[in-house]
């Protein structure tokens, strides 16, 4: 018999800081995703694959300057895998595994679950456009300085629209088809969703993933301000995914 | 203590509807300030769906519910109270120290979560991914999630599901210790053992509805004339022979074959008259044994013997 000293489960309740609550669960939803092998694959290797092979391999259309076009449309690319279809698989995963209703159990307010991941993704897609960016220069992308706060905007605006798409997709199917349909769907928008080539089709303009590629290619290539298009083009995906999604997410 | 605390958990009417349905058909139940409630009864008798209530996961379609004086789904309560959900929960790849130092954070005064993971007898498995602990295991992690805070009221939903023998004792230890501090427990269960050796107050469910509750020694409490004598022998003697020699009202079966039972008022004279009826019978009387109805009695006459999906 196992025997415990009087009062070692005297109760003391009390919420913990919500500082603290954030922090460590935006560091766990980061650690997480960057240990995950797959996400690793699909987060950082392929779009740095992508980005050498579309700077260097001329028979790929690409506008000059080739190599900052290319490091524009994969940016957008990393952000589309990592918020859209990472978040949607990891979310279909983590509610299969119990984890939503465990942490909603516990003092943690709703509203800081929903942070929490958020401030993970941010992190994730920061490392990663990082890790990206220091291969374009290396492959002779001249990045305008001018553009880096407008960098920076559109990847907490790619990071939210995207990830606000992915809840929706990963919150209320079954794990299996999420992670299918993820996968499926990002090849699409990289093939002909205005990401990898420009799809002169009108109403690829209206898609997230060429909305995005394009913002991006204002601030990375001609560090000037995105137009105002795309990011009402973002902006209303992301609300309206967003809205929905409150609607449509399940804990388990 | 005052002499009418508050209830811990105080729920009336409780009326849950799946389609068309009905889960929970007005369930009423009162769990006092440190004390043990065992919910107690088959597969599909509104168990969860009752506690899930309780933890506020699930909305009631009627009656009235108190957590701690709230209303379940209140986020006042989230820090007071402790969840052990059925089948636990945390991410696949997590592990399970970084699990419960997540939970941990969420409290203002936490328990070692080093401590814990040894108590639990996870110290080997610190490093492995949430989905690669055995079930066990992630019953024990989720156990721990539940009482790292220093909760008021842990509720723990089918807390042995899937647990060794030794793990199951020491989930049992544990609930020992949180009602010795003073901690409220709501547990469900199907097993009658642990209800009977856990529990103040035992509440058996079937089909939604309350049918028996109280303390085990309530519910098993013998009418005079409820007690059973048991005994083994050769199989196939004539048990009317045996009833003649008896007194009036009781009754005896041959309950499997050579296990014979006589129910009913059993006193030293019966006890007496059976053995020497055997031995006119040319036969021993072995492992004779007076009994009292168990737990498991009262619930089987209570949902059944049939079992059920």
């Amino acid at each position: 018999m196992t025997t415990f000293a009087p009062g070692t489960f005297k109760p003391a309740p009390g919420r913990g800081s919500l500082a603290r609550m954030l922090f460590v669960h935006a560091r766990t939803e980061a650690v997480l995703t960057l240990r995950n092998g797959e996400q690793i694959l699909l987060t950082v290797i392929i779009p740095m694959a992508l980005l050498i092979a579309l700077s260097l391999m001329s028979v790929i259309p690409m506008p000059e300057p080739r190599v900052g076009s290319a490091a524009a449309r994969i940016f957008a690319l990393a952000i589309i895998s990592s918020a859209f279809t990472g978040q949607a698989i990891a979310l279909g995963f983590d509610r299969r595994y119990g984890v939503l209703k465990r942490l909603a159990a516990s003092a943690l307010p709703r509203w800081l679950l929903v942070t929490g991941r958020i401030c993970g993704a941010l992190v994730v897609a920061a490392i990663q456009v990082a890790l990206l960016a220091v291969t374009a220069l290396v492959l002779g992308w001249k990045f305008p300085l001018s553009g880096l706060p407008w960098l920076v905007l559109l990847i907490v605006l790619g990071t939210l629209t995207f990830g606000a798409l992915g809840v929706l997709l990963g919150g209320a199917l079954r794990a299996e088809i999420v992670l299918a349909l993820a996968n499926i769907i990002w090849f699409v928008l990289l093939m002909v969703g205005g990401v990898a080539l420009s799809v002169p089709v009108g109403f690829v303009h209206l898609l997230p993933s060429a909305a995005l590629a394009q913002a991006m290619e204002s601030a990375v290539v001609y560090g000037t301000a995105p137009d105002a298009g795309p990011v009402a083009v973002l902006l209303a995906w992301g609300v309206a995914a967003g809205a929905l999604a409150t609607r449509t997410t399940r804990l388990t | 203590m005052s002499p009418n605390p508050q209830p811990a958990v105080e729920v009336s009417g409780l009326v849950k509807r799946y389609g068309s349905k009905t889960a929970v058909d007005g369930l009423d139940l009162v769990a006092q300030p440190g004390t043990v409630l065992a919910l107690l009864g088959p597969n599909g008798a509104g168990k969860t769906t009752t506690i899930e209530i309780c933890e506020g996961f699930r909305a009631a379609d009627g009656g009235t519910v108190r957590v701690l004086g709230l209303a379940p789904g209140d986020q006042a309560l989230r820090p007071r109270i402790g969840v052990m959900p059925q089948g636990g929960g945390g991410y696949p790849g997590i592990r399970a120290e970084e699990m419960l130092n997540l939970v941990a954070a969420c409290a203002a005064d936490p328990l070692d979560p080093k401590w814990l993971i040894e108590v639990l007898g996870l110290s080997g498995a610190v490093r492995t991914p949430y989905k690669r602990l055995s079930g066990g295991q992630q019953q024990r992690l989720s156990l721990a999630c539940a009482l790292i805070g220093r909760p008021e009221l842990v509720f723990l939903d089918e807390p042995t599901a899937g647990m060794d023998p030794q793990a199951r004792r020491l989930v049992w230890d544990l609930v020992g210790a949180l009602k010795d501090d003073g901690v409220t427990v709501l547990l469900t269960t199907h097993l009658m053992d642990e209800a009977e050796a856990l529990a103040d107050q035992i509440v058996i469910i079937d089909q939604g509805r309350v049918v028996a509750q109280g303390s085990p020694t309530e519910l098993t409490a013998n009418r005079a004339d409820d007690q059973q004598l048991r005994f083994r022998a050769r199989p196939g003697l004539d048990t009317s022979l045996l009833s003649a020699a008896l007194p009036e009202g009781l009754k005896v079966r041959e309950a499997t074959r050579g296990q014979y039972v006589v129910e009913g008022l059993i006193d030293p004279q019966v006890v007496s008259t059976v053995t020497s009826w055997c031995a006119q019978q040319g036969v021993l009387a072995e492992e004779l044994t007076v009994a009292k109805r168990s737990l498991e009695d009262v619930f089987l006459e209570l949902t059944g013997r049939e079992l059920r999906s």
